[in-house]
């Protein structure tokens, strides 16, 4: 599953597989860590809380 | 002393050609099975098979070797009868289970021919049995272990035991290719002889029915029965290139091995056995 | 009693009634919690799966969710994509729908594999040339793109909205759900058409395979088009029910019309191309194995009638009434169009998986029949029970339908 992994191989077909699941975890996460810390920064006073519109 | 992961490709996974290795296959005579059902038992014992109490049940028995019964579907007196062994095939190249098995449970060795299975790696989730046309993978459904005390000593120690959960098939014995690799070196050689490697069913088959041995190797019989104009395989036409071979004289045995349109069939040899009682010929295996 | 916990200005039954309503699905639940536990402890054997049938009731259970529940990405997708405002009455109807049927299936996977403490091994040791390593990941993937898209909607709460951290957390994640949404899309494209895969790669067994375009069999296009196809019209179903049992309009008419539409459109695209499809394998992958059409129905149950029914009345049928404006503004029509939509959709995973393997393909092989035992039923059922439980409780407790007040302004005391 990693580049450790003692079944990867450098070719053109890990490098997809792997690479489009690696962006789609990572805009997962980068989500989830964007509105953690803007939450975090609003809770504290930091940021001003937006009006809301559904 | 690590190896580098060469991933059970003859070049290495670099792309850089080394010798081709063996191919191990077999050849089943199929004038010659008797039915007796030999080499199923040898494989079982062999192969610390589970076996349970009550085997009625063919669907969930596990038979790495299965031996099916075939008729010509004639009425008396044309009636003919033969059967087929059927072990794993071990298809070449692109083998239908082993693309598909999710957890890399299941390898075609390149250097060998010889498609393996981890026990271990396996998560159970059958699709590899959906895969195989030939109905040669066997799933564990019960754990089944020796019961008595004293019992487990009938197991073959090279060969490891399956839980229930894990997919199980014939492995040609892989693990006498292992011992017979380890005596040749121990005796400073690297090439094994014919026969030094054979598999249980070979060798348990009392009518000497199956041939084992190198493909690839031209002074092996099996390369040169699978030239023989009565060599044929299971399920041809689908591509999956199986390296277990039948010898019939039979037509309607050869027929059967494959689906055919009408018309597609074209006939090697036009005689039935009670017609022509060609085996028994002198120079039969002459060609 | 539990009003604090209901949302404003909505009028729900009364704790009581509630309770007893919830009771048959608490039923499905225990049983399918006894089935688990029987399967998990004492091994597979406790279901009529075998070594022909590898893939049974639950795998067609989990490709028939799936399926069903691909409304929430396509009305995400649409939503938060494409723009359109009028979905926003429905799109948290979708994502629980969504979050039912991906959770459901994931449980269901778990107790069908033969060593489910090593189902971590399909992604940490994953052979990526299998296609159902590529739905493992993505349905993985996508279960957790839903639960951050179900977040927000369980922090609106009423009490739990009080709560300003909570309250933030909610609308910070509804700000950004376009990512989520287009991540869902991508992750939900690629999974529902590995299923589709799964089976057309399956080469050696001629009822399965297909041609395809690269890697990627038809039926890889096919049932990423019958799950967008059939998606939207479980959505307007599970709307329509709850309607039914609320007694109340929930979602307006604009909402439920597109939706109806697009399924319709969907429908009738899908129903031509798989005539193409099943043209290509009766003339193609067939006669090449050496087979005939006919050759596949010679014997059980599994007869031409599933196929007759799959494209006629479950294909073609409901894809006319869905497209004429007449047929969709009818209550009646509308309702029925959607459940042989969505009945279609699971005839042909049925097909897919049950026939391909009672077909023999080795000419003396003989045909094998199969019927579910009740543990494989109370698997099966509970994730229905599941369902029934989640959505209630998510309709009694949670904003879901964001225009109802709208539509049942309460009267004014």
């Amino acid at each position: 599953m990693t580049p450790i992994s003692f079944e990867w191989q450098w070719n053109i077909e890990y490098a997809v597989f792997f690479g489009l699941l690696y962006v789609a975890l990572g805009l997962i996460g980068g989500g989830i860590t964007f509105v953690a810390i803007r939450t975090a920064l609003q809770v504290f006073g930091f940021m001003r809380e937006r009006d809301f519109h559904d | 002393m690590k190896k580098a992961n060469d991933h059970g490709k003859p070049d290495a996974g670099h792309g850089t050609v080394q010798h081709s290795g063996q191919k191990y296959g077999m050849v089943i005579d199929l004038d010659k099975c008797t039915g007796c059902g030999t080499c199923m038992v040898a494989c079982a014992a062999e192969n610390n098979v589970a076996v349970r109490a009550d085997q009625t049940d063919k669907e969930r028995t596990i038979t790495w070797m299965n031996l099916y019964k075939i008729t010509n579907g004639k009425k008396f007196p044309h009636t003919e009868v033969s059967y087929f062994p059927r072990p794993c095939m071990h298809c070449d190249h692109h083998p239908p289970c082993v693309s598909v098995c999710v957890a890399t449970a299941t390898k075609l060795d390149f250097n060998t021919g010889i498609v393996s299975q981890i026990y271990t790696r396996c998560i159970g989730c059958r699709y590899c049995q959906a895969a195989c046309p030939y109905g040669a993978r066997y799933f564990n459904w019960w754990d089944v272990f020796p019961q008595d005390k004293g019992m487990d000593r009938y197991l073959t120690p090279e060969v490891s035991p399956r839980m229930r959960g894990v997919v199980e098939k014939c492995t040609f014995c892989h693990h006498r290719l292992m011992r017979a690799k380890r005596q040749a070196y121990a005796e400073d050689r690297r090439e094994l002889e014919e026969g030094e490697y054979i598999t249980a069913c070979t060798e348990a088959c009392p009518a000497e029915a199956i041939t084992f041995g190198d493909l690839n190797n031209s002074k092996h019989k099996v390369s040169q029965l699978i030239k023989h104009p009565y060599a044929f395989r299971l399920l041809e036409r689908l591509g999956t290139e199986p390296k277990v071979y039948y010898l019939s004289s039979r037509d309607w045995v050869r027929r059967l091995a494959d689906n055919f349109l009408p018309g597609e069939y074209e006939p090697v040899v036009n005689r039935t056995w009670a017609e022509d009682e060609w085996s028994t010929k002198p120079g039969r295996d002459r060609f | 009693m539990d009003s604090p916990l209901l949302p404003h200005g909505v009028k729900r039954c009364t704790p009581g009634v509630f309770f007893l309503w919830t009771l048959p699905w608490l039923a499905l639940l225990a049983w399918g919690g006894l089935s688990a536990v029987l399967c998990l402890w004492k091994g597979l054997n406790q279901t009529n799966m075998s070594n022909v049938f590898a893939f049974a009731l639950w795998i067609v259970f989990d490709l028939a969710v799936i399926g069903l529940g691909a409304g929430a990405f396509f009305t995400g997708f649409l939503t938060y994509i494409v723009g359109r405002k009028e979905l926003k009455s429905i799109i948290n109807t979708a994502v629980v729908i969504g979050f039912i049927c991906y959770s459901g299936a994931m449980a269901m996977l778990g107790i069908d594999i033969g060593q489910p403490v090593r189902g971590w091994f399909i992604f940490w040791h994953a052979n990526i040339h299998s296609m159902l390593v590529e739905v493992s990941f993505c349905i993985t993937c996508y279960l957790i793109v839903l639960a951050i898209e179900f977040i927000p909607l369980i922090l609106g709460n009423r009490q739990i909205s009080k709560v300003k951290e909570l309250r933030l957390l909610g609308h910070n994640l509804h700000e950004i759900m376009a990512v989520f949404a287009a991540t869902g899309t991508f992750l939900s494209f690629f999974h529902q058409g590995s299923l589709g895969g799964m089976f057309g790669v399956m080469y050696a067994r001629p009822f399965a395979a297909r041609e395809g375009f690269y890697i990627w069999p038809w039926t890889f296009f096919l049932f990423v088009l019958s799950a967008i196809a059939c998606g939207p019209c479980f959505t307007i179903l599970c709307t329509k029910l709850a309607e039914f049992l609320g007694r109340k309009k929930l979602v307006p008419d604009d909402a439920i019309q597109f939706l109806a539409k697009m399924s319709g459109w969907l429908l009738a695209l899908y129903m031509v191309l798989k005539t193409f499809d099943y043209l290509g394998w009766i003339y193609g992958v067939v006669p090449r194995a050496g087979l005939t059409f006919m050759d596949f129905f010679n014997e059980g149950p599994y007869g031409v009638w599933l196929i007759v029914a799959e494209m006629i009345f479950c294909g073609f049928l409901p894809a006319i009434i869905l497209l004429t404006p007449a047929g969709r503004k009818s209550q009646g029509w509308l309702i029925l169009a959607s459940l042989l939509n969505c009945t279609g959709i699971v005839l042909n995973r049925f097909l897919f998986i049950i026939v391909t393997l009672a077909v023999p393909v080795m000419p003396f092989d003989r045909f094998w029949g199969y019927l579910p035992t009740w543990q494989e039923w109370g698997i099966g059922l509970a994730v229905i029970g599941y369902g029934f439980l989640v959505f209630s409780l998510a309709y009694r407790y949670l904003p879901m339908f964001p225009k109802e007040t709208e539509l049942n302004p309460l009267p004014v005391e």
